[in-house]
C-alpha cells in the first residue's frame, strides 16, 4: 500500500477494505471512489435521459397532428424548456463527467481523483438540482415555459416554478465547477511517472480542455441567473428596459456562456470517440499532436463566436460579419479532427463491433449537424431559418447523434472493463441500427419543415407540415423506446453477460485495458504503473 | 515524476491549483457582472443604445418637401394604473422638418406613481432615422395621485429614411419603475 494512496483517501483508513465502512445505500452517499461515482454520475444521467425524453414524447405527440390535442400550450412550452435543460445540464453533461470518474485515473496511472470527498460532493449536488428542476412542475405557474435560454424579460414574469429553476441552475453549475477543478488537477498532479501531457489518451485531453471551458464558462451563466433572480424579487434592473437595463444583454450573457457549452458538451465526445476509432481501426490515433492542438483551437474560438445566436437581435452589420466569420473559422479545427478519424480508419483493420458502429455513426451524423452549423453561420441564412425547425434539426445532429451516439460508444467501449462482462454483441448492434434509423426519421425531416417555415417552440402549425411531423413522431416513439433496449443490453450484461478477458478489443492501448485486470478492481493504480 | 512527490507536497500542490482555479471561477462569475456596464458602453460608442438618450440632430437639416411620412402614434401601459394616450392618432410629416406633438397621461391611482416610457418603432429599421430631440421618455415620470400631464416629444425624421419607408409607427409603452419614490 503506498503512501499517495492515505493522502487520498483523505485519512479514511478503513476505505482500504473492499467497498468502505457502509454497506447498503450508506456506501453509495459516503463513497469517495472514483468508479464508484462515476457509476452514480451515469445512472442520474440515465435516468435524467429517461425523464427528457418523455418530455421529448410528449412533445412530439402534441405534434403528431395539426391543432391542439393533447397539452394546452402553456405545458408545451414547459415540456420544450424542461426538455431542453433536463438533456443539456442533467442528462449529457453529467454522463460524460460519469466517463471522466471512471477513465482518467485508470487512463492516466492515478489511484483516484485528487478531491476524492469534493467528488462526491459534485455528485451529490446534482439528484437536488435535478428534484428542484422536476418539482417546479408543480409549483404555481407550472415550470418555466421561457425556453431552455430562459430568456429575459420572459423570466422575470414566470411564476414560482422559474425560481426553483434558477436554483437548480446554481447548483449544476456549482457541481460543474468542482468536478472541473477535481479533473485539472487530477490530470496535472495525479499522472504516473512517464505518463507526459503528450502521451495522454486524447480522452483526457479533451477532458482537461473541458474542465478549463466548464471552469471559464459556468460562473458567467451562474452570474446570468443570479441577474435573473435579483431582477424577480430585488428590484434590479440588469434586464428591465423600464429601469435602464436591456433584455438583449441578457443574450449575450448567456450565449458567452451558452456557446462553449456545446464544445463543454461536444469535446468529450470526440474524445470518446477518438479513444474507439482507433481500437477498432487497430492503428494508432491519426496526427495525435494536431487533434490537441484542435481541440484546444476550438476551445479558444468557441469564446468569440457567441452571437451568432443572435443575428436577429439587431446588432451592426460589423458585428454579424466579425461573429460570422469567426464562427465559419470553427470548421477548420472541427475539420481536421474528422478528417483525422476518417485517416486513421484509413487502411485499419476495422471490425465493427457496436461501440465501433456507434463512433461510425457519431463520425457521419456529427458531420453532417457540422454543415447545417455551417449553414447557420451565414448571416442572411440565419436570418430566414432563426427559430425554425432547421436549428432544431441542426442542434439535435450535433448533441444526439454527436454527444449522445458517442456516450454510447463509450458506454459499450468501457462495460467489459467496469462490469468485467461482456454485453450481448447482437442485442447492442440491434440497438445502434434502430437507433440510427429512427434518429434520422425523426430529425432528417426536420431540416425540411425548418426550410419551408416551420417555427420551432409552437404546439400547433398549418396542416402542410403534417407528413413531415408524422414521420418525425413516429420516428421520436421508435426512439424513445429503443432506448429502454438500451437499458435491458446493460442490466442483461451486469448480471448475465459472459466474462470479459482483460483486452476484450484488440486495438485498444490505453492503460486500463493493457495494466488492469477485468473488471477493474475497486482500488487501481496504488502503486503507479511503470511506462516505459 | 509527479508520483515520486512525498504525499504532503501532492496535497501541497493539489490544494495551491484548487485555489488557483476557485479564484478563475470566482473571476468569471464577476466577468459576468463585468459585462453589464461594458456592454452599456460599448452599445453607447457605437451608438446602438439610445433608447433613452437624446439623439444626435442629422447632419443633413434640409427638408425634404417633396416627401411625405405618415408618423402612427402609440401609447401602451405595463403594469401601471395609468390612462396614456397621443393627442394625436397620427401625424404626417416632411423628412427633415422638426415636428412635436404631445401624449396625455393621467394617474388613476390614489398615489404617486413612477413610471418609464420606452419607446420602439416600427418598420424596426425606422428607429435609426427616427432622432428624438426632446422627449418624456428620457427621464423618468412621477404622476402625484389623479394627475394628467401633457408631455412633448420633438423629433426630426432624417432625410435619409428609405425611400420604401412610407409609415412609421411610433409606439411607447409605460413600465412603471420599481422602488422609486412614487411608489407606496
Amino acid at each position: 500500500m503506498s503512501a499517495v494512496i492515505d493522502t487520498h483517501g483523505h485519512g479514511h483508513g478503513h476505505e482500504h477494505d473492499h467497498h468502505g465502512g457502509y454497506g447498503g445505500i450508506m456506501r453509495w452517499i459516503t463513497t469517495t471512489n472514483h468508479k464508484d461515482i462515476g457509476t452514480m454520475y451515469l445512472w442520474f444521467s440515465f435516468i435524467m435521459f429517461m425523464v427528457g425524453g418523455t418530455m421529448a414524447m410528449a412533445i412530439r405527440l402534441e405534434l403528431f397532428s395539426p391543432g391542439l390535442q393533447f397539452f394546452n400550450p402553456d405545458l408545451f412550452n414547459q415540456f420544450t424548456t424542461m426538455h431542453g435543460l433536463i438533456m443539456v445540464f442533467g442528462a449529457i453533461m453529467p454522463a460524460f463527467v460519469g466517463f471522466a470518474n471512471w477513465q482518467i485515473p485508470m487512463m492516466i496511472g492515478a489511484p483516484d481523483m485528487a478531491f476524492a470527498r469534493l467528488n462526491n460532493w459534485s455528485f451529490w449536488l446534482l439528484p437536488f438540482a435535478g428534484s428542484l428542476l422536476i418539482l417546479s412542475f408543480f409549483m404555481p405557474g407550472g415550470a418555466p415555459g421561457v425556453g431552455w435560454t430562459m430568456y429575459a424579460p420572459l423570466t422575470v414574469q414566470m411564476g414560482v416554478g422559474m425560481d426553483f429553476t434558477i436554483f437548480a441552475v446554481h447548483l449544476l453549475g456549482m457541481s460543474s465547477i468542482l468536478g472541473s477543478i477535481n479533473i485539472i488537477t487530477t490530470i496535472l498532479n495525479m499522472r504516473a511517472p512517464g505518463m507526459t501531457l503528450m502521451r495522454m489518451p486524447l480522452f483526457v485531453w479533451t477532458w482537461l480542455i473541458t474542465a478549463y471551458l466548464l471552469v471559464a464558462a459556468m460562473p458567467v451563466l451562474a452570474g446570468a441567473v443570479t441577474m435573473t433572480l435579483t431582477d424577480r424579487h430585488f428590484g434590479t434592473s440588469f434586464f428591465n428596459a423600464a429601469g435602464g437595463g436591456d433584455p438583449v444583454l441578457y443574450q449575450h450573457i448567456f450565449w458567452f456562456f451558452g456557446h462553449p457549452e456545446v464544445y463543454i458538451i461536444a469535446l468529450p465526445a470526440f474524445g470518446v470517440v477518438s479513444q474507439v476509432i482507433p481500437a477498432f481501426s487497430r492503428k494508432p490515433l491519426f496526427g495525435y499532436a494536431s487533434m490537441v492542438y484542435a481541440t484546444s483551437a476550438i476551445a479558444i474560438l468557441s469564446f468569440i463566436v457567441w452571437a451568432h445566436h443572435m443575428y436577429t437581435v439587431g446588432m451592426p452589420v460589423t458585428g454579424q460579419l466579425f461573429f460570422m466569420y469567426a464562427t465559419t473559422l470553427i470548421a477548420v479545427p472541427t475539420g481536421v479532427k474528422v478528417f483525422n478519424w476518417v485517416a486513421t480508419m484509413w487502411k485499419g483493420s476495422l471490425t465493427f463491433e457496436t461501440p465501433m458502429l456507434f463512433a461510425c455513426g457519431f463520425l457521419f451524423l456529427f458531420t453532417m449537424g457540422g454543415f447545417t452549423g455551417l449553414v447557420l453561420s451565414l448571416v442572411p441564412i440565419d436570418i430566414q431559418l432563426q427559430d425554425t425547425y432547421y436549428v432544431v434539426a441542426h442542434f439535435h445532429y450535433v448533441m444526439v447523434a454527436g454527444a449522445l451516439f458517442s456516450a454510447f460508444a463509450g458506454v459499450y467501449f468501457w462495460l467489459p472493463k467496469w462490469t468485467g462482462k461482456m454485453y450481448d454483441e447482437t442485442l447492442g448492434k440491434w440497438h445502434f441500427w434502430l437507433s440510427m434509423i429512427f434518429f434520422n426519421m425523426i430529425f432528417f425531416v426536420q431540416h425540411f419543415l425548418g426550410l419551408a417555415g416551420m417555427p420551432r417552440r409552437v404546439p400547433d402549425y398549418p396542416v402542410m407540415f403534417e407528413t413531415w411531423n408524422r414521420i418525425s413522431s413516429i420516428g421520436a416513439f421508435g426512439f424513445g423506446l429503443t432506448q429502454l433496449l438500451f437499458l435491458y443490453i446493460v442490466l442483461k450484461c451486469i448480471r448475465h453477460g459472459e466474462k470479459a478477458p482483460q483486452k476484450p478489443w484488440e486495438g485498444a492501448d490505453s492503460l486500463e485495458w493493457t495494466h488492469l485486470p477485468t473488471p477493474a478492481p475497486y482500488h487501481s493504480f496504488e502503486t503507479p504503473p511503470v511506462l516505459k | 515524476m509527479a508520483s515520486e512527490l512525498s504525499a504532503d507536497a501532492r496535497e501541497r500542490d493539489n490544494r495551491r491549483l484548487l485555489t488557483r482555479l476557485s479564484i478563475v471561477a470566482a473571476g468569471m462569475f464577476g466577468f459576468g457582472y463585468a459585462m453589464v456596464p461594458f456592454y452599456q458602453a460599448f452599445c453607447k460608442a457605437i451608438g446602438a443604445y439610445s433608447l433613452v438618450e437624446r439623439d444626435a440632430a442629422p447632419a443633413n437639416t434640409q427638408v425634404d418637401a417633396t416627401r411625405l411620412v405618415t408618423v402612427e402614434l402609440d401609447a401602451n401601459v405595463r403594469g401601471l394604473p395609468w390612462r396614456f394616450k397621443p393627442v394625436a392618432g397620427y401625424v404626417q410629416v416632411h423628412p427633415g422638418q422638426l415636428v412635436q406633438i404631445e401624449y396625455e397621461v393621467s394617474n388613476e391611482r390614489e398615489a404617486a406613481v413612477t413610471g418609464q416610457a420606452i419607446a420602439s418603432f416600427g418598420p424596426e429599421v425606422a428607429g435609426r432615422y427616427f432622432r428624438k430631440l426632446e422627449c418624456f421618455c428620457f427621464t423618468q415620470q412621477t404622476l402625484r395621485p389623479g394627475e394628467t400631464r401633457r408631455m412633448p416629444v420633438t423629433f426630426v425624421v432624417d432625410p435619409d429614411l428609405p425611400q420604401g419607408v412610407g409609415t412609421v409607427t411610433l409606439s411607447y409603452t409605460f413600465f412603471e419603475v420599481p422602488g422609486a419614490a412614487g411608489r407606496t
